[in-house]
């Protein structure tokens, strides 16, 4: 790197937690002007690292942290914003039921006197969110924003508090494509602007697209720097996981390109508001996709099915034999199981072990007379599905919420796979989980599909969707729009999912 | 939480070194973490009473034990209710009126020429129907609990006055006065039916289908839902459950007192019952806790109240200690705790 001297450069960065070694010898070193990407898998330290920069954690004695040349210790989360460290979390942390200047000046308030002075607040906001070129005032509940506005109000904080190293953790992982793309505008114009940003994702394609240069940690420990010239996939998939993945996507199921008979079927299917009259046939040991943008209704269709939200109209068959599907257990029961989007809330139960989470859909298929559990069946289930999935645990009385990203995805599958479903409805099955772990989703999901089970995938990942369906739907304003794949059908490609799902071609239907 | 606490709770999630050292570590941390949470607030119980033993001589008799055991139980009963109920993140204020309006029908009932110990079952199925309303309007009408509890509290209340007519009501032949005085193998029958109570209980949540969906409801409702967990089920249950606690804490009381007064009887023992289940350490949002806990928090009010009286502190400091020493311990498990309980 040319040019200015670093603004934040940090040295030697040890974190030991009792009994466990966080960070090894981290270093990192940061340009005023660039967007700098942090890659590695859940659990390489990304986080950690990231929380002693914001003064979350404090490093073990021995490391360095400088800013703009000098020495600092960063000792609290004020000192990193007097040093101008704003961190955006993944998870938002903006309070809903205030105004958007209230929250980029929480804790800041303007004041004349003893009084809160809001005309003072929201013209200094203004002028930043001028910058920012957003369509909502100071004067907006945050609750009325969508995710890629609240987003924009983090960063209009940011700014607003003079922050000249900006950390972004996964901050495309909840916005549509369209949103992603200003957002990427708004991260350029910000390093146009001199600021550093350090920023934070899984997604190859965002650091092909954004990053100047990129690091790479594994199991705590530095792994390397690339310059912009030098980053390919192959490279960062190897410093990350430390060995080659040949064959990331795993299509084995389908080798001979020929259909089993159809085992479900949904017709007519919507619920008068977000999704209209979509139809649709899934045949045994496929995979078929659901595409579409970011509210396009593939989420409220899948739950509409599943029986988690009420439909209106339609009906849904398994081997040609109508299920009535009012409630989810009706769902579970007749052999149809959904894998939500959000594992965190809609998911899992973070306070209760891995035990009992794998167990709980099937505890009263296996319980004694009278409902009493049979805990000899909970314990071995849970050990068999730790083996089955490898899942990175040290036994299954852990709690669930202490665990990582992939693990946690791994036990909510566990719990879905135990019932022995015939039609599997993954919602976003890679969201938030390292790279290791993703491919052994997609090895999952094909081991699956070649067992018979009929697998739908809803993703906004299309490489995702690409490399593991056999078919893809394509959902636009709540209608299955066209259909990419098998036969008749333009093939799977990127480009005409995205033409189908912008609306900018019908598919041939 | 400020950044200290989320330490030992995202170690496994940051960490990253050798396999071994962190499957090591977890296991320490989580025998010594269950080890501290077995124990609860047990070691607050402990130096309670050698603290009373020590200042009055007379506390840690077996005499004065058998009848601390024996103010606690009522309590007990009540407070393993209300473990179910705030399990699943509720709450039931209506404890304390559904325990009067249970002791009424049951002392009504044993007036009744022939019916004698019917009155007990009457006085059960009574707390059962009331709290069935209470989980119908919860479970149903997706009523928050605090409102329909609060609501409950008044109306059973009045309820309990209608039925006795506002006076109290007497039975001095009261055929199940045994349960309130007598004892069985030295211990008096109100302290054998609590331990039945917390037996029970801790079978149902720890053995059955139903207590795990308890938790599950409590720790997070949405994907208990999605689970295929019949919700409205659980609630409906653990409402019912605190109802039916309730009546037997009627029958208990009335029992004791060969009599039941409809405006007096059961006051404010809906405090003393969530003091108890907080006091053991049970999360106020739901799914974490545990009976034993409750069973501790229930003894350590009832030897504060005894302790104090024995040591001769006036009623008015009664009332004051017994408030800071709840808002203390409860204080002091959530600082030992910390990073693995929410409240």
């Amino acid at each position: 790197m040319t040019g200015p001297s670093p603004i934040l450069e940090m040295r030697g960065i040890t974190k030991t937690f009792p009994g466990v070694k966080a960070l090894t010898d981290v270093s990192l070193t940061v340009y005023p002007g660039e967007i700098h990407a942090l890659m590695g898998e859940n659990g390489a330290g990304k986080s950690t690292l990231m929380k002693i920069l914001s003064g979350a954690y404090q490093a073990d004695p021995g490391g360095e942290i400088r800013i703009n040349g000098r020495p600092v210790v960063i000792d609290g989360p004020l000192t990193a914003r007097q040093h101008g460290i704003s961190i955006i979390y993944q998870e938002l942390s903006l309070a809903p039921n205030l105004s958007v200047a209230e929250n980029m000046l929480l804790g800041r308030e303007h004041k004349s006197g003893p009084m809160v002075d809001r005309r003072s607040m929201e013209e200094a906001c203004g002028a930043v969110l001028d910058r920012l070129n957003v369509d909502f005032k100071p004067t907006t509940l945050v609750s009325e924003l969508s995710m890629a506005e609240r987003q924009l109000v983090e960063i209009a904080r940011a700014l607003i508090a003079n922050s000249r190293i900006l950390v972004m953790d996964e901050p495309t992982t909840s916005l549509s494509s369209k949103e992603t793309e200003a957002l990427f505008g708004l991260v350029r114009q910000l390093r146009a602007d001199g600021l550093a940003i350090i920023y934070i994702s899984h997604r190859m394609a965002e650091i092909y697209e954004l990053a100047d240069r990129v690091t790479v940690l594994r199991d705590g420990s530095y792994v390397g720097t690339l310059a912009k010239e030098e980053i390919s996939a192959e490279k960062l998939v190897q410093m990350m996981v430390g060995r080659d993945l040949s064959s990331f996507y795993k299509k084995e199921h389908n080798a001979h390109g020929s259909r089993g008979p159809v085992i479900f079927a949904v017709r007519d299917v919507g619920d008068g508001k977000r999704v209209h009259h979509c139809s649709f046939e899934l045949h045994e040991g496929e995979v078929l996709g659901i595409a579409g943008l970011v509210g396009a209704g593939r989420t409220e269709l899948a739950r509409l099915i599943y029986g988690a939200d009420r439909r209106t109209s339609g009906e849904i068959f398994l081997n040609g034999q109508p299920l009535s599907i009012n409630r989810p257990e009706d769902a579970i029961n007749a052999g149809v199981v959904y894998l939500t989007e959000d594992r965190k809330h809609l998911g899992l139960f973070l306070d209760m072990t891995v035990r009992e989470n794998v167990n709980l859909s099937v505890l009263g298929r296996d319980a004694r007379a009278g409902g009493v559990l049979n805990l000899k069946a909970a314990k071995d289930r849970a050990i068999e599905a730790i083996r089955a999935l490898a899942i990175r645990v040290s036994n299954d009385l852990v709690n669930v919420g202490s665990l990582s990203g992939g693990n946690q995805q791994k036990v909510l599958l566990s719990r879905l796979l135990e019932t022995q479903p015939r039609v599997l409805i993954l919602d976003e099955p890679t969201r938030g989980v390292d790279i290791g772990a993703k491919s052994e989703i997609y090895r999952l999901i094909d081991d699956l599909a070649r067992r018979g089970v009929g697998v739908i995938v809803i993703s906004s990942e299309l490489p995702e969707i690409v490399g593991v369906c056999d078919r893809v739907l394509v959902m636009r304003e709540g209608r299955i729009e066209g259909e990419v794949g098998g036969t008749d059908h333009p093939p799977i490609t990127q480009e005409n999912i995205v033409a189908i799902a912008t609306g900018v071609r019908k598919a041939a239907a | 939480m400020s950044p200290a606490d989320k330490t030992s709770t995202t170690v496994q999630g940051t960490g990253a070194v050798s396999a071994d050292a962190l499957a090591q570590s977890n296991q320490r941390r989580m025998a010594w973490r269950s080890t501290l949470q077995a124990l609860g607030m047990l070691p607050v119980l402990i130096i309670l009473a050698i603290v009373f033993e020590l200042m009055s001589g007379r506390f840690m008799s077996f005499q004065n034990l058998s009848i601390v055991a024996q103010q606690a139980s009522i309590n007990i009963v009540l407070a393993a209710g209300m473990t179910f109920v705030i399990l699943t993140g509720g709450i039931d204020l209506s404890v304390g009126s559904i325990l009067a309006a249970a002791a009424m029908v049951a002392i009504l009932g044993s007036l009744i020429p022939e019916w004698g110990m019917m009155g007990i079952p009457a006085a059960l199925l009574a707390g059962l129907i009331l709290g069935f309303v209470n989980g119908a309007l919860i479970a149903f009408g997706r009523l928050p609990p605090f409102i329909v509890t609060l609501g409950s509290l008044t109306a059973v209340r009045g309820l309990a006055r209608l039925l006795g007519g506002d006076t109290t009501q007497f039975n001095p032949q009261l055929p199940f006065a045994f349960i309130g005085n007598g004892t069985l193998f030295g211990l008096p029958w109100l302290v054998w039916i609590a331990f039945a109570v917390v037996l029970i209980s801790w079978f149902i949540l720890r053995r059955t289908v139903l207590g795990v969906h308890i938790y599950a409801v409590g720790g997070n409702p949405d994907a208990a839902r999605l689970t295929g967990i019949k919700v409205w089920a659980v609630l409906l249950f653990v409402y019912c459950f605190s109802g039916l606690a309730a009546g037997l804490g009627g029958v208990m009381s009335a029992a004791r007192l060969y009599a039941a007064n409809g405006l007096q009887l059961g006051q404010s023992y809906e405090l003393d019952a969530i003091a108890a289940v907080i006091l053991g350490g049970t999360s106020f949002v739901g799914g974490i806790g545990s009976i034993w806990g409750t069973l501790i928090g229930a003894l350590i009010i009832a030897i504060l109240s005894n302790g104090l009286i024995l040591v001769g502190v006036s009623d008015i400091w009664q009332f004051i200690i017994k408030g800071l020493v709840i808002i203390g311990a409860v204080a002091l498990d959530r600082y030992r705790l910390k990073g693995s309980t929410r409240t």
